[in-house]
Order: C-alpha cells, then sequence, then structure tokens
C-alpha cells in the first residue's frame, strides 16, 4: 500500500479509517499526565497500554467493537467501558483514590 | 538460576542506586522517557538508535556494542539492572540483547517504570557521567536467538508461542493498539503456534506473576518443556518478556526469541499462514 490513497473532499473522512479511541485521563475534573492506561478487549485480555501525556491526553488504534479503558496513576484507578466504530471516539477516564 | 539471579525489587533498587558495580540503565519505547526523570544514576539506551542497525534489520555488530557500552561506561563485570515503561518490554529485549552478546549479570526491575511511578519513588533529570570502560564482547549466543528459516522448520515440531494480544493472534488487528493498524504484512499466526499474551504473565502494576502462577499458566496452555520453544510478536520485544519468563524464570532449557516476529514471518512469500475467521 505505498500508493497514494484516493483522496476524498471530506478530510476528516481520513480519520475514519482507523478506530480511533482518544480521551483525557482526570481527577477531580483535573486532566492526570504520566497516568497508565490500558486498554482491555471484550474478553478483557489486555491490548495496549499508553502513558497520558502533560495535559492528560491518550490515543489508541483499535477495531471496531467492545472496548475497556483503565487508568493508574498515583492519584488513584479508574475504568470505563464502551463500544468503538470505525472513526473517533472519546472517553473520559476518572479516577478516584 | 532463580528469581533472585535476574530481577530485583523497587526496595532493593532504591538502596542500590549508588552501589558500586550496579549500573541502572533505562530502555523505552518512547524514547523521550528517560529526560523526562530516570532513577538516580540511571544511564539511557535507546532501543532504535543504539541498538539497531542503522540500514539492515539487524542488531548492531558486537564491535558497536562494546564501544555502545564502553562510552556509556559500563564494564564486563558490572551488575546491569535494565527497566524501562510499557511494562518493562524494550527492557526485557534489551535484557536478551545483553545476552545474546554474553553480559554474565543482567536483572530486570520488576515493574518497571511503571511501579516505580506509582509507589512515587523519586526520579531525576540529572544525567549521569561514567568514565568511559573498554567493553569486550565475544560471540554472539545464536542459542537464544532464532530466525526464519528455524521457524518454519519448527512449525508442528516446536513449541510455538505467539505472545501478542488474541486479535493480533487471530488476524483482526496487525499491531497492539496504541499504533496505527495499516501495515504491509498479512494479518494471522504462525501455524500451530499458542497463543499465550505476554500480558497474561504480568500484574498489573508490570510485575511478573509468582513462579507458581506461571507455571500454572504455560502448563495449561500446552507448553511442554520436553519441546524446544520458540517465543514470537511483532517486533521481538513482547516475546523478550514472555522470553525471559520462560527462561530466566522457569528455567526451561531451550527457548529462543525470534525477533524476526511477524513482521517478518508475515511479508514472507509463500509461508503458510494461520487465520481465525
Amino acid at each position: 500500500m505505498c500508493g497514494a490513497p484516493q483522496q476524498s473532499d471530506d478530510q476528516a473522512d481520513a480519520a475514519t479509517k482507523e478506530t480511533v479511541i482518544q480521551g483525557v485521563v482526570t481527577a477531580a475534573g483535573e486532566p492526570v499526565a504520566s497516568a497508565y492506561v490500558r486498554q482491555r478487549d471484550a474478553t478483557r485480555e489486555f491490548t495496549a497500554e499508553v502513558v497520558s501525556s502533560e495535559s492528560g491526553r491518550f490515543q489508541f488504534f483499535a477495531a471496531p467493537g467492545d472496548w475497556t479503558l483503565r487508568a493508574l496513576s498515583a492519584r488513584g484507578a479508574g475504568e470505563v467501558s464502551f463500544t468503538a466504530d470505525p472513526g473517533v471516539t472519546d472517553a473520559t477516564l476518572a479516577l478516584s483514590g | 538460576m532463580s528469581r533472585n539471579d535476574v530481577l530485583v525489587s523497587a526496595d532493593w533498587a532504591e538502596h542500590n542506586l549508588d552501589s558500586p558495580g550496579v549500573v541502572f540503565v533505562e530502555v523505552d519505547e518512547d524514547v523521550s522517557a528517560y529526560d523526562k526523570g530516570h532513577l538516580a544514576g540511571a544511564v539511557k539506551l535507546d532501543w532504535k538508535k543504539d541498538l539497531q542497525d542503522s540500514v539492515r534489520r539487524d542488531f548492531v555488530s558486537g564491535d558497536r556494542f562494546a564501544e555502545l557500552l564502553s562510552e556509556r561506561g559500563i564494564s564486563a563485570g558490572d551488575t546491569v539492572v535494565l527497566y524501562g515503561g510499557n511494562n518493562n518490554w524494550f527492557a526485557a529485549y534489551a535484557y536478551w540483547y545483553f545476552k545474546v552478546y554474553g553480559h554474565a549479570d543482567v536483572r530486570l526491575l520488576d515493574g518497571g517504570r511503571k511501579k516505580w511511578e506509582l509507589e512515587s519513588r523519586p526520579l531525576t533529570d540529572e544525567v549521569p557521567s561514567r568514565p568511559a570502560t573498554s567493553y569486550q564482547v565475544g560471540a554472539p549466543d545464536t542459542s537464544i536467538r532464532a530466525f526464519r528459516d528455524e521457524v518454519l522448520a519448527a512449525i508442528g515440531a516446536k513449541n510455538l508461542v505467539d505472545v501478542r494480544s488474541p486479535d493480533e493472534f487471530a488476524g483482526r488487528l496487525l499491531a497492539p493498539a496504541h499504533l496505527p493498524q495499516e501495515q504491509s504484512q498479512v494479518a494471522g499466526h504462525i501455524p500451530t503456534a499458542i497463543n499465550v499474551p505476554w500480558s497474561k504473565a504480568a500484574n498489573e502494576d508490570g510485575t511478573f506473576k509468582s513462579d507458581e502462577e506461571l507455571r500454572q499458566l504455560y502448563g495449561e496452555a500446552g507448553l511442554a518443556d520436553s519441546k524446544e520453544t520458540i517465543a514470537y510478536c511483532r517486533i521481538g520485544e513482547r516475546s523478550s518478556h514472555t522470553w525471559f519468563v520462560l527462561r530466566e524464570l522457569l528455567g526451561h532449557r531451550s527457548v529462543k526469541n525470534y525477533d524476526g516476529s511477524w513482521t517478518e514471518y508475515g511479508s514472507l512469500v509463500g509461508v503458510p499462514v494461520g487465520k481465525d475467521v
């Protein structure tokens, strides 16, 4: 797949080629940097883990389906489950101590 | 070989940051992690720039590895304690790599960066300066490294352990989910491989499970110690984690890591591929 992909008038279309799950880790409404965010599949098996950015943000490239995100940090833990479709799915992970 | 010879705890590490003859080395997938803060006195190895040939897909040569460790101030007699992010994936890769090049005393920090950070242990951004050494390297130990022809011959004959996630094994994903999925290789797994995701060997804080839990895990998966084993993943770093578990923690006699892994196998023309539909 080294050829240039067919171009679309809708630039946002590029993002829908992948199933992107992204969002922010928060504690008491504030973003949490350096939290460990783990993605689990529908059977709760680990699929990936990232560290949240300075502004608490994280991003995964997945397949459409059911996912669980779990965050661990020195400030607590949090978990959220949802169904992702092709395109961008936004998720917020609130930590509690 | 026992757990105490190859693993150190965070407590042990914190008490031995200044111990002579002990060198902490951070290796991460995210090569900027070290710069944001690391264990006091730890040096950095970049898994790509320092450990991969800049042109071919291979290790750096023994001479280059010796030069690298000499520059970093590491001696052949030092205890090298490796740690990193991503549940020690790349630290385990470096552990295996140091063993291929014959370093005698290498250990992993159990839980790596994650456990260290979750416990709010101290990090520094001060880069240490260690006097250069003159490190010597012998012939690489290929008894722990598998190449593609050997992997093809192992189909149906040896234990093949695919340590990727179930979705990657089944061919539904081509890479771990923190990476883009558009890749040039086909999707699937090496026929007759069993799928034991590396993550089943680790606790949530990144530490390794107990020997008993690990024995049960691989026993139930049907991994017989009587047969030789080859572990693989996508590029060889997660399979280093499992290689470490099988050979260094559980003491299986013949275990190789196939660092060509799925990016090589899934690109070979004409080889058999297993895929769940």
